[in-house]
């Protein structure tokens, strides 16, 4: 079977697979590791971090030196989720694609990544491993590369075994034209996947929370997606955002407030994967609240609408994608959402953490 | 999905909306009990739908907003001083106290766990043996059979270091309270759902009889409640005054017995304060005295003074659906979400939170304020 039959899935086991751990005399991170002295370098000389090798990392200086061509885009993004590992990947794959997603977002080519560890001493060196090979996986599936890096170890009870920075930077599409500003009355709300899946799928597996099911996290690179999107409607595009924490909602009332126009959203039209839906169900939450990874929201140009919407579900993880809604000149700042059974309402901010009911 | 799409139908709705249009003649004045038929009511928008003659008041069935203050500051003391791990249900822990909330204990460093089940917290006990671990039992009739299960799971396994912090409240009761006020201006009830699964509708004939008022147990999905809206205004516009279930598909007359035997044999019925409003006879649970052992109030002999309410707040004539939350003054300026002065902004059953989270009242006030 060639790697362009597997699913993305299959290819992630098969990178795992391919990259057996070294062999180490040590089998958790002490606190020496941090101390960027013998024990560090022994860290960094112990084959570790070879996995991620390229010619920037490889030299070991303070900095990488890097080439760019045109304005750029810079973003940074911490991770500290909890549990580190979860249905469909851990903080590894979540660090390098947040990262991506949000350069994506500024209409950018993503190309080069930094990358900082702050590990909790004790933390197992398979634990660590195993989030190394799915930040080298999850770099090559965006074709982005870790040229610089930090290595930091805390006391126990000091972390939550592992916290991750990324910091990134990409050059903008020639085409981009990304700006609050050019969001307008009627413009089309476009959502390119299905809501809630990522948060539930974490949720899913917290303590005192857990609960079967097979939700795996929709975690993915949208940097090729959006660079399609771009390289054929261009202009039309006139804003990307990613509803990560707080949710859709969350987002668009960003939105609608940053640019001073009203949102009008329908409930009906708002993809849900069904077991995502009954597990908000069952917990009281609403899927709108819910964090999201592998999806973005585009706010495009009405004349451009359908096209943009057909091609993004053509492309891989579009499939689902669906016009959600409308930007509007009535009610700035609001965001109003259609109910199943039509009735309407005001959508607002999340409120601090979304906390689940008691009946 | 198979039990929720039907009765979240368009058309179905329509077709309720469209009869109580043209039933009504005169207006009316309904109460939903339960604060989940309230979320519901306003997260779907059926309050504009509504025909203006339909004045739908916001009932006491909110546990979060009517668990008494006293109770939340024990709950902080006892996360705080006594070290113990703290289960809660989650729309409790932004419940201001007189201090602060169980969120800031949180923050603080005390131990305070989120939990969906009550068992659950019965399996920390028994993981931590070194710990105690009091799960904050509040709720209405609903949350009474799980929570009383979790006193017996204790009991079988001789935990010493499980109990519970019970402010359980009754439905039956507060409909009185309201019902025979002298004020009360409430022409028909719709019951909570739920807590009739539970308890079954024997309590509600004698109140339907005596007070001559319309009681229909109804859902929570928005078709069940336009259709107990309707069944409601039916029986008004007749003049008539009888226990309907608009919700058998869940609720037995007789209720559940074997939920009832737990209750009954773990709580006994007790006086009760009600936050916002005042202490109702016979309207909670507590403990009962074979049980005691797993009384966190008795085993902690937590002694909190009683701290004043909030002076401002009118929570107490929203729950008696007296006033609307868009009458307070504090509602949505110095009352919101992320700074709540009173119970009924914190969970999203609250009514004042349901208002401020869906409701477009609070762009209007902006507006006149502007």
């Amino acid at each position: 079977m060639t790697d362009k039959t597997l699913s993305v899935a299959e290819k992630k086991v098969k990178m795992q697979l391919n990259c057996p751990m070294p062999k180490l005399d040590f089998d958790v991170i002490t606190l020496g590791h941090g101390s960027g002295g013998l024990l560090t370098n022994k860290l960094l000389d112990s084959g570790v971090f070879d996995i991620l090798a390229n010619d920037w990392l490889n030299k070991r200086h303070d900095g990488a030196m890097l080439q760019l061509k045109g304005p750029v885009a810079f973003t940074t993004d911490s991770f500290v989720v909890s549990p580190v590992f979860f249905p469909g990947g851990n903080i590894g794959d979540l660090a390098v694609n947040g990262t991506i997603n949000d350069l994506a977002m500024c209409g950018a080519i993503p190309e080069y990544l930094s990358l900082s560890f702050i590990l909790e001493e004790g933390l197992s060196m398979q634990a660590f491993w195993d989030i190394l090979v799915s930040i080298k996986f999850a770099c090559a599936q965006a074709g982005v590369h870790v040229v610089t890096g930090d290595t930091k170890v805390v006391e126990k009870g000091k972390g939550d075994h592992i916290f991750i920075n990324t910091s990134g930077i990409g050059t903008l599409h020639p085409k981009a034209d990304i700006d609050i500003q050019r969001v307008k009355p009627g413009d089309k709300i476009i959502v390119s996947g299905e809501v809630a899946t990522h948060g539930i799928a974490i949720m899913s597996v917290r303590e005192g929370l857990d609960f079967e099911t097979t939700i795996a996290t929709d975690s993915c690179n949208l940097n090729h997606l959006v660079k399609e999107l771009l390289d054929s409607f261009g202009e039309a595009i006139h804003l990307l955002k990613d509803p990560t924490r707080g949710g859709v909602a969350t987002t668009l009332n960003e939105v609608a407030r940053d640019s001073k126009t009203g949102i009008e959203l329908r409930h009906r039209d708002i993809p849900v994967d069904p077991q995502v839906h009954g597990a908000c169900e069952m917990l009281g939450l609403d899927p709108l609240y819910v964090a999201n990874e592998g999806i973005f929201l585009a706010i495009v140009a009405e004349e451009a609408a359908e096209k943009v919407l057909e091609k993004i579900r053509s492309l891989e993880y579009g499939q689902k994608a669906a016009i959600i809604g409308e930007v509007v000149a009535e009610h700035p700042r609001q965001v109003i959402l259609t109910s199943q059974i039509g009735g309407k309402r005001v959508v607002n901010m999340l409120v601090g953490e979304q906390l689940p009911r008691i009946c | 999905m198979k039990y929720l799409t039907e009765y979240r139908d368009p058309e179905v709705a329509a077709r309720y909306l469209e009869e109580i249009k043209k039933t009504v003649t005169r207006p009316w004045t309904i109460m939903e009990v339960c604060g989940g038929q309230t979320h519901s009511l306003v997260k779907n928008g059926i309050l504009n739908m509504l025909p203006p003659e339909i004045n739908m008041v916001h009932g006491p069935g909110c546990p979060v907003c009517v668990t008494p203050l006293n109770l939340i500051d024990k709950a902080v003391y006892l996360a705080e001083e006594k070290n113990v791990i703290l289960c809660s249900f989650g729309d409790m822990l932004r419940v201001p106290g007189s201090e602060k909330s169980l969120l800031e204990a949180k923050a603080g460093g005390a131990d305070i766990r989120i939990l969906y089940s009550p068992l659950e917290a019965v399996n920390i006990a028994a993981q931590n043996p070194d710990r105690q671990v009091v799960f904050f039992a509040v709720g209405f009739e609903t949350t009474a059979p799980a929570n009383a299960l979790s006193v017996v799971h204790a009991h079988r396994q001789n935990l010493d270091n499980y109990s519970i912090l019970a402010s359980h409240v009754l439905v039956p009761p507060a409909i009185e309270a309201l019902v025979s006020d002298e004020t009360c201006s409430i022409d028909g009830f719709l019951a909570a759902g739920h807590v009739c699964t539970i308890m079954g509708m024997a309590e509600y004939g004698p109140l339907v009889d005596h007070y001559q008022v319309p009681i229909v147990v109804t859902g929570f999905e928005p078709v069940d409640i336009l259709q107990g809206i309707l069944m409601t205004v039916k029986q008004l516009e007749r003049g008539e005054a009888r226990l309907e279930n608009q919700y058998s598909r869940m609720v037995r007359p007789e209720g559940n017995p074997s939920a009832m035997e737990v209750i009954h044999d773990v709580f006994e019925v007790t006086d009760r304060m009600w936050r916002g409003m005042t202490v109702i006879p016979s309207s909670g649970y507590q403990v009962k005295a074979k049980y005691q052992r797993y009384d966190a109030q008795k085993k902690f002999s937590v002694n909190i003074a009683e701290a004043p309410e909030n002076e401002t707040c009118i929570a107490g004539e929203i729950m008696k659906g007296n006033k609307k939350p868009f009458e307070c003054p504090n509602f949505g300026t110095t009352c919101k979400p992320e700074n709540p002065l009173g119970a009924p902004m914190v969970s999203s059953e609250g009514a004042c939170a349901a208002y401020y989270h869906f409701s477009d009242m609070i762009n209007q006030l902006q507006k006149e304020s502007a």
